[in-house]
């Protein structure tokens, strides 16, 4: 029960809290909102199964251009239904060709996933359309932002503690463990990976969509930045991408320290990004939630002892 | 028209078939994706220019030095850092993840110092820019020293490989890392050996492309992509068929450079790839397993 009830309550405060800030809090709160959506929806996919996607911002930057190309023709909600299949779609040539094949194929093509699509979209926008760069009038209201941002991230988590629960949950952690034993005790491999990877890609672009409106101006240097993806990526390791709350966790101290950092040493950023994956990959692999475990494990017999 | 491109296309691609090389024994012999490797190149290729800029020391003459720098980091890198992944992993898959993640953040942390030493502008020189007549093709004489250099490398590297006993040992540890302890191997000393060596091969690729092109401190992830596609297409671990498909993928570059828009490059490169992937996923030369 109160594992329901918790969340539920801290979700109801998070929803009145802009009520309380300044616009600098609220701006900060959206992204932090937002990495948490990202890293918990990469997380989806990536976290039980081990293939790692670095192609985050493909589609959170198709998302986002969805909503720049869409959004004088249709209503809004059409627009971000349309971001969400759109990103499906892509999720699913991607996913068809690559997952059928060894993990390491799919890390190689996801890393190019996003500069090929920054490509091709500059490529027809400055040949086909003879325009480069979108404007994104839209009468939502940066409150309008954060709430929906909170309310996909919050289905995320829900979609993500169903998904452990159910037998597509068991699949993938099947499939994370052994693909071997996994193909042998019946699992559909390619169907298994290719739902989940489609469902994680859906809710990237839907973050992507929903976040758009805030740069105001859109062009796909701008919205196809590398950093978003290796941000997702290393939030939801340092939390524990296996984990339900992990990447949230991660998320949230991450993006207020890279906020930070890359206001006031823009230069040596790279170097504290880099520093921070190996020093996660060296120190904590599982992640810090499990490493939290074995800590609090370790210590339990020895109070036992103590008290004997 | 046609001969021009096919001229170009072809130093392009030398270059190309060595980077692609170091890469697949990195993977082949040591199983580590490097996705650091164009970061390597990188920065051999800036140290060349700040030799040449600071010094006036002619990249030539740098180059050994900057090969045998490239072995001693790699060498360096696989034993502080790989080593111990290797090691923890136990054989298992775990070292495929782990060892992408730690590269992945040896790519930052050397782009980072990258930038920081050497800033963030394109950088290029001038060295031996003047035109030699190629079969009436003009080509600049530095991008023709650049392709004699990779094909010294490549010819040298794949002769050892077939006919010396280190080359057998390489070999054995690349086919079947299990049972080459059987026979006497130290596994970890030909690893160590083969990543070195690939980052040896990065760091002279990076010193051919220093002498004809304009590059930046951010480029390095271009020049793993397109190694990786090279490696995919030829076949994980296969030698040859990393040289065949390197200057494949330089004639079809300039080609859709030339004849299409040069801002495609990468996407025929990847459409390529994912041709390969969907038809031959063993690679172009690869035996069917």
């Amino acid at each position: 029960m109160i594992r329901i009830l918790l969340p539920l309550i801290g979700l109801a405060l998070l929803t009145v809290l802009p009520n309380y800030i300044s616009d600098y809090g609220l701006g900060l709160l959206i992204g932090a909102a937002t990495y948490v959506t990202l890293a918990s929806a990469w997380a989806l996919f990536s976290g039980q199964t081990h293939y790692i996607s670095l192609a985050t911002v493909a589609f959170y930057g198709t998302g986002a251009y969805t909503v720049a190309v869409l959004n004088e023709a249709l209503p809004y909600p059409a627009v971000l239904a349309c971001a969400a299949l759109i990103g499906g779609a892509m999720a699913l040539v991607v996913g068809l060709s690559t997952l059928r094949l060894q993990g390491v194929y799919f890390v190689i093509f996801s890393f190019g996933l996003a500069e090929l699509t920054r490509q091709l979209i500059t490529w027809y926008e400055v040949n086909v359309t003879g325009t480069l760069g979108r404007y994104i009038f839209l009468d939502i209201t940066t409150r309008q932002i954060y709430w929906q941002m909170l309310a996909l991230g919050a289905a995320t988590l829900a979609l993500t503690a169903w998904i452990n629960r159910s037998r597509l949950g068991l699949a993938l952690r099947v499939i994370g463990d052994d693909e071997t034993v996994a193909a042998h005790s019946g699992i559909n491999l390619a169907r298994t990976k290719l739902i989940a990877f489609v469902l994680s890609a859906m809710i990237l672009t839907l973050a992507g969509a929903i976040t758009s409106p805030r740069y105001v101006y859109v062009e796909p240097a701008i919205v196809f930045n590398p950093t978003v993806s290796f941000l997702t990526v290393i939030m939801a390791l340092l939390g524990g991408a296996n984990r339900l709350w992990g990447p949230a966790l991660g998320a949230v101290p991450l993006f207020l320290a890279f906020e930070y950092l890359s206001s006031n040493f823009p230069d040596t950023y790279p170097i504290f990004l880099g520093l921070l994956f190996i020093g996660v990959v060296f120190l904590v692999p599982n992640g810090l939630l499990a490493k939290l475990e074995t800590l609090t494990a370790r210590k339990a017999p020895q109070t036992k002892e103590a008290r004997t | 028209m046609l001969m021009t491109t096919l001229i170009l296309g072809l130093v392009l691609g030398g270059t190309y078939a060595l980077l692609a090389l170091g890469l697949t024994l990195q993977y082949g012999i040591a199983r580590i994706m490097n996705l650091a490797y164009g970061e390597l190149t990188l920065a051999a290729a800036f140290l060349v220019v700040a030799f040449f800029q600071g010094a006036g020391l002619s990249p030539l003459l740098s180059l050994p030095a900057i090969a045998l720098a490239g072995y001693g980091a790699g060498w360096l890198l696989y034993q502080v850092m790989m080593r111990p992944l290797v090691a923890r992993s136990g054989g298992s898959g775990r070292l495929e993840v782990d060892s992408i993640l730690a590269t992945f953040g040896l790519l930052f942390l050397i782009q980072g110092v990258l930038l920081v030493s050497f800033g963030a502008d394109f950088t290029s020189i001038s060295y031996l820019d003047r035109g030699v007549s190629v079969l009436g093709v003009s080509v600049a004489l530095n991008r023709l020293i650049a392709f004699g250099i990779c094909i010294l490398a490549g010819t040298a590297l794949v002769t050892a490989l077939r006919t010396t006993s280190w080359g057998l040992r390489m070999r054995a540890v690349a086919l079947t890392p299990g049972s080459a302890p059987l026979v006497g191997i130290d596994v970890n000393r030909v690893a160590r050996q083969g990543f070195a060596l690939g980052s040896a091969l990065a760091a002279i690729g990076g010193a051919s492309v220093s002498m004809y092109q304009t590059f930046s401190a951010t480029d390095g992830v271009v020049f793993t992509m397109k190694a990786l596609v090279i490696v995919i297409m030829g076949g994980v671990g296969n030698v040859p068929g990393a040289l065949a498909a390197g200057f494949a993928l330089g004639l079809l570059e300039t080609f859709v450079a030339t004849a299409i828009d040069p801002g495609l490059t990468l996407a025929a490169t990847f459409a390529i790839f994912l041709a390969v992937l969907l038809w031959r996923p063993q690679g172009l030369f690869g035996a069917r397993s």
